[in-house]
């Protein structure tokens, strides 16, 4: 599917080195790249996304060349089908939520039903009004992958999507990017350095240092036993307040089947509503 | 009130205002390649375009007037090949004040470009957005405050428009007499009252010009967080 091998120079903290990274991607994976800052991580994507120049390489998607310094083909980032997420989310503050996402969606047709499609799926439907200065980081986030998709991308580049929010907002958003993945069908680089958040979403994780690639693999299983949260309080209409290890509270809907009151201990799944 | 009073503030108003649209039109572009591009002569491009806030305003005036002349190559062809005659035209000053205050405008809109984070344009361009598209959608509705600014210290400074003018266009009433001008005339001809007549105007659209700016930018901000 996504198959490369990309040079550059990296200016890092231990002095000059290159980045000389060689991946293959199957269709439908959801690779992790974790590493100490500066290892090279933002560059790759950058690189991936057509954003900056490789100093040699080549680049494949499918049967597609997007870079390849011999024959000297290079595709701006505008021709090639992927979506991008920036750290800073990089929402456009002029623009509505429903204008961000009508803006990425335009062009082929049946955008208008894809946009109100994807409000609904992460559900933005009520903030579509709303400018993104108006919004909370995870709202912000929610928007950010919801553009993404809106151009219909085959490979989804994520550069550290969640770093920025709290626990329970950020258990709930990686349901949201697993189901999104599924879903539409993507295969997604995701940029992370939470092993829990690797070991619930990736297939594969990657480790960089300096620019090379350390080890790769299956992400190392998450910490034993299911993440558990205590009720603190039943909530009007079913749902219960539960208090995360961390410390921080999250609503959660009430497990089926099953009553719970203040004190008890529930073990919690990665859908944290 | 002096006899072409009006004549001579609607002159300088229509000058003002032709010389920001202009330098609207050409400072846009211009300050995208200089904020974004990258190339070994930028500091002799970006002096050039700066010179004219050092230079004395009879300086340009003069090599203005020098090139629009017949004698020089620039001039023989404007004349003869364009039929453009612009010394002392309206047109002429036109020119003189689009080049004598580039720099008002070049420097809010190349701060503006700079402002804009990099991540938007970058977004954009993920989304399949082309560099047009990203400009007229992106970039520039998110640096209004920049355009306003550019739009409007160009407009407040062609008021006070006087040694370009001068060099230029002369003293022609109706053609290229502009209100500063006439403030200095009148004062010669020891006109106090209708020198006073134009200042004053100077002064109080300077004024107004200014507080609506600050009023503009300061609401701008704020609407920009809800």
């Amino acid at each position: 599917m996504l198959d490369f091998h990309l040079l550059k120079a990296l200016h890092t903290a231990a002095g000059p080195r290159t980045l000389d990274v060689r991946l293959a991607l199957a269709p439908g994976e959801l690779l992790a790249l974790s590493g100490p800052s500066g290892a090279g991580k933002t560059t790759l994507l950058r690189l991936l996304a057509g954003l900056d120049r490789p100093d040699g390489g080549f680049v494949r998607f499918g049967e597609h060349p997007w870079y390849d310094q011999q024959a000297r083909q290079w595709l701006p980032p505008q021709q090639r089908p992927l979506g991008f997420v920036f750290q800073d989310y990089a929402l456009f503050p002029n623009m509505t939520v429903r204008e961000n996402l009508a803006f990425a969606a335009a062009g082929p047709p049946g955008a208008g039903p894809l946009v109100a499609e994807l409000l609904e799926l992460l559900e933005l439907g009520a903030l579509a009004g709303r400018r993104p200065g108006a919004l909370s980081g995870g709202q912000q986030q929610r928007v950010a992958l919801a553009r993404a998709l809106a151009r219909r991308p085959r490979l989804l580049l994520l550069d550290e999507p969640l770093a920025a929010l709290d626990l329970p907002t950020r258990l709930r958003l990686q349901q949201v990017l697993a189901d999104v993945h599924q879903q539409f069908g993507l295969t997604t680089i995701l940029i992370s350095h939470d092993p829990a958040e690797i070991a619930r979403l990736a297939t594969r994780v990657v480790e960089l240092e300096l620019g090379q690639v350390r080890q790769q693999g299956p992400p190392p299983p998450a910490a034993p036993g299911p993440l558990l949260g205590r009720v603190v309080a039943v909530l009007p209409g079913g749902g219960l307040r539960v208090q995360l290890p961390g410390g921080a509270e999250a609503d959660v809907p009430a497990p089926p089947g099953r009553a719970c009151a203040p004190g008890d201990e529930l073990p919690l799944t990665v859908g944290v509503a | 009130m002096p006899p072409d009073y009006w004549q001579t503030l609607q002159l300088t108003l229509v000058l003002a205002a032709s010389t920001t649209a202009l330098l609207l039109l050409l400072g846009v572009p211009l300050a995208y390649w200089l904020a974004y591009a990258r190339f070994r002569a930028k500091p002799l491009v970006e002096a050039v375009v700066s010179l004219p806030l050092v230079l004395p305003p009879t300086v340009i005036g003069f090599y203005l007037l020098l090139a629009f002349s017949d004698d020089t190559a620039l001039g023989h062809f404007l004349i003869n090949t364009l039929g453009l005659s612009l010394n002392f035209t309206f047109a002429g000053i036109l020119v003189g004040s689009v080049v004598y205050n580039l720099p008002f405008m070049m420097q809010p809109l190349q701060a503006g470009f700079q402002q804009v984070p990099r991540s938007l344009r970058e977004a954009a361009y993920t989304l399949g957005k082309s560099r047009g598209t990203t400009l007229w959608r992106v970039l520039l509705p998110n640096m209004r405050p920049a355009l306003l600014s550019g739009a409007v210290l160009t407009f407040a400074h062609t008021l006070g428009e006087f040694g370009v003018v001068l060099m230029i266009g002369g003293n022609l009433p109706g053609r290229t007499r502009v209100a500063s001008i006439a403030i200095y005339d009148e004062q010669q001809s020891l006109h106090y009252a209708q020198a006073n007549a134009y200042a004053l105007t100077l002064l109080g659209l300077a004024f107004g010009i200014l507080v609506g700016l600050f009023y503009l930018t300061k609401r701008d901000a704020t609407r920009r967080l809800f």
